[in-house]
């Protein structure tokens, strides 16, 4: 800039009066900069009731990816029957604490292997349909508040369809006309079911930063759609998406279990909690072998529990003053 | 120039139209952005469903300027404006609602986003909010090694290179490439920004009120960076503010801004001493004097009401319903912005009855026939 003009540079006290002064200069490395993700993690490990469930978590994890250690352990077989020794005299099923540790079933088959088995598709469903939920709901909810004008049209009718249709109603139905029982169907239809909240939230976080001047900033240089809405904004977002999916894994766990006691989830004879409970009740097994309906009852709470916790935790770390996302 | 400026008496024997501007500012080169009649209108929708456009902001109202190469051009104005409007519908932020912007000889006011990018190479922006232009979810280092990733030009280890280049260019540590942007103060992430800015070494810089956001120390060296950098790398800037003695310090000319329409543009001298529009005289008399007597001894030129609302703007000259020299004229006719009072062909006002050097406006009263009083009642607050 030519100072060609300046007659008066007197009256510029903003520039002449002032002595150049360098910014402070950085102060000697002791604090170190952490980025937020760092941030996050160390609250959450200063977090006693997150650490509790997080080792929980592991330990179920270790149990399902050990199942075939349990068989081996006991002896029996995922679906092996044992009409002699899992049945007492009066036809009803053995109890706990003897050769099986959490009794038999109905068919003599081992209630600890099942749990354990049981454990694997409880996981895979909760932790796959999680990551397709969110999946599919950040990238149409970070479309809808981007694009904006007919996209967001577009995407919010079909979120209110998929709000209409009746959840248990839909599931039942297209389980039983495609033959239902499989865990990829089971997946697929919790996730056509969940993302739209997921898009709502993101695509409702994604209007506020839009308007952002580095979102201005990167438009200036020249940056495309996508790349704003990838690189600049869903960073902005992950944390929210992050929170979400940890609260969606026992949502969806649960929800698998309810399709499986309903029988339209995952078939017998693959070991599954849901089913297990729903066979437990049948014909009031329950009030002669009790075993058979708390143990796999108690892995369903223990589990969703923990990952609540859990996921509570993940939120405060990620901003301790947020609100609650769920009252 | 048409028949009724020849009619009113203050106007001097109409110079001669401008041919060529030969009597160019302090540095003379090509022009460089050449922005003509812009208007940008920004509409209002009703809320109900089918959102019906049930008026219009007039944010900028018919523009037209002149960037030569290597110069500064300030523009001042009050908040609302259109200073930012019309810089955003330069770097095509927003789209034009009509007129052109041509760009190093190149109209570029109707290019899709695509062929617009390469234009964006030579064209950067330095935002307003050292806080809100920089991504506090990403690094430093990505943030300045933007430019090169978007346009291409450099990878990896070259990319990383030539942003620490950058950074050191603006007077930051390159070490300090893995930070995030809340580790930095206010004036060193006004420093990032320009940094992400020059990254590319752009032709021409818009500096979107650069400083206002920042300390008066910090202003004070984020000034002396910027003209530091236009000498060192030969830029020609856009220098927005509302900070009148800062502009003058940096710009060559000035151009003042009122009602989304430029009131008066000349070279810096032009402006501070021998403003023509009443509007630049309220606005400099509103500078504080760093002396007591000589401030007490200043008459102010205090402006009646507000400033009116660029949904429905006044006729005739905008700045009517405020002007203490306000006569029927002034109700029913825009005025041109051409040389006023036998001015040099750079400075122009959009005056009807431009003040004489020595005139103490402050004394006036707007003179307004009853007939056109009845639409602006209410507004002339010291008739």
């Amino acid at each position: 800039m030519t100072i060609g003009n300046v007659g008066g540079a007197a009256e510029l006290d903003l520039v002449s009066g002032l002595p150049p002064v360098e910014e402070a200069p950085e102060a000697a490395k002791v604090i170190q900069g952490r980025g937020p993700w760092r941030l996050a993690f160390e609250r959450l490990r200063r977090d006693r009731a997150s650490v509790i469930s997080a080792v929980v978590i592991l330990l179920i994890i270790i149990c399902a990816a050990a199942a075939p250690v349990f068989a081996t352990i006991t002896g029996h077989g995922v679906n092996q029957q044992f009409r002699l020794i899992g049945e007492q005299s009066n036809g009803f099923p053995t109890g706990p604490f003897g050769k099986f540790p959490l009794g038999a079933d109905d068919q003599g088959r081992d209630v600890l292997v099942r749990l354990a088995y049981g454990a694997r598709v409880s996981l895979l469903v909760g932790v796959v349909t999680s990551a397709l939920t969110v999946a599919i709901g950040a990238v149409m909810g970070l479309m809808a508040g981007y694009l904006g004008r007919t996209v967001d049209s577009i995407i919010g009718r079909i979120i209110d369809v998929t709000l209409s249709i009746p959840f248990l109603l839909f599931a039942v139905a297209l389980a039983s006309v495609e033959g239902g029982g499989s865990v990829t169907l089971v997946v697929i239809v919790l996730a056509l079911f969940g993302w739209s909240s997921v898009a709502r939230i993101v695509r409702g976080q994604v209007l506020s930063i839009k308007e952002r001047e580095y979102i201005e900033a990167a438009r200036s240089l020249g940056a495309g759609s996508w790349r704003i809405m990838f690189i600049d904004i869903f960073p902005n977002v992950i944390a929210q998406v992050i929170v979400y999916a940890s609260l969606l894994i026992p949502l969806s766990i649960v929800s698998e279990a309810t399709l499986s006691y309903l029988g339209v989830g995952v078939q017998p004879p693959t070991a599954d909690w849901g089913a297990m409970i729903s066979a437990a009740q049948q014909g009031g097994l329950y009030q002669v072998a009790w075993w058979y309906l708390v143990f796999p009852s108690l892995a369903l709470l223990i589990t969703t529990l923990a990952f609540n916790i859990f996921g509570d935790g993940v939120r405060d770390a990620f901003d301790p003053r947020a609100d609650r996302l769920f009252v | 120039m048409s028949a009724r400026h020849a009619a009113t008496p203050d106007e001097p024997a109409a110079a001669p139209e401008p041919q060529g501007g030969s009597a160019s500012p302090a540095k003379s080169g090509d022009v460089l952005l050449r922005v003509t009649d812009v208007v940008k209108h920004f509409p209002v929708r009703s809320s109900s469903l089918f959102r019906r456009a049930v008026g219009a902001v007039h944010a900028v109202d018919g523009v037209s300027l002149e960037v030569r190469s290597g110069e500064t051009l300030g523009l001042v104005g009050e908040t609302g404006c259109g200073k930012s409007t019309l810089a955003r519908c330069i770097t095509r932020l927003y789209d034009l609602t009509s007129g052109t912007v041509e760009f190093d000889g190149a109209d570029v006011s109707k290019l899709s986003a695509s062929k617009m990018r390469p234009f964006r190479r030579d064209m950067q922006m330095i935002f307003q909010d050292p806080y809100g232009s920089l991504n506090p979810r990403r690094r430093v280092g990505s943030i300045i090694g933007d430019p090169f990733a978007i346009h291409r030009i450099a990878d990896g280890q070259e990319r990383k290179r030539r942003v620490q280049e950058a950074m050191e260019l603006v007077g930051l540590n390159p070490e300090h490439y893995n930070r995030f942007p809340a580790e930095f103060s206010g004036g060193q992430r006004q420093r990032i920004g320009i940094a992400r800015a020059l990254a590319l070494r752009p032709k021409l810089v818009i500096c979107d009120e650069p400083v206002s956001a920042l300390d008066v120390s910090i202003q004070a060296q984020v000034i002396n960076l910027l003209s530091d950098l236009q000498r060192e790398l030969n830029l020609t800037y856009i220098f927005i503010a509302h900070d009148l003695s800062v502009v003058r310090h940096v710009s060559d000319r000035v151009a003042v801004m009122y009602l989304g329409k430029v009131a008066e543009i000349g070279t810096g001298e032009d402006i501070y001493e021998t403003a023509r529009h009443p509007y630049t005289n309220a606005l400099l008399s509103a500078v504080p004097v760093p002396d007591p007597r000589q401030m007490a001894q200043r008459s102010r030129i205090v402006l009646a009401g507000d400033v009116p609302s660029p949904l429905n703007p006044p006729s005739g000259c905008r700045f009517h319903p405020r002007c203490p020299k306000a006569r029927d004229l002034c109700v029913t006719d825009d005025p041109e912005l051409v040389p006023r009072l036998g001015d040099t062909e750079v400075h122009s006002a959009a005056c009807h009855f431009p003040v004489e050097v020595g005139e103490d406006i402050s004394l006036s009263t707007p003179q307004i026939s009853e007939a056109e009083r009845v639409i602006e009642e209410g507004l002339i607050g010291n008739a």
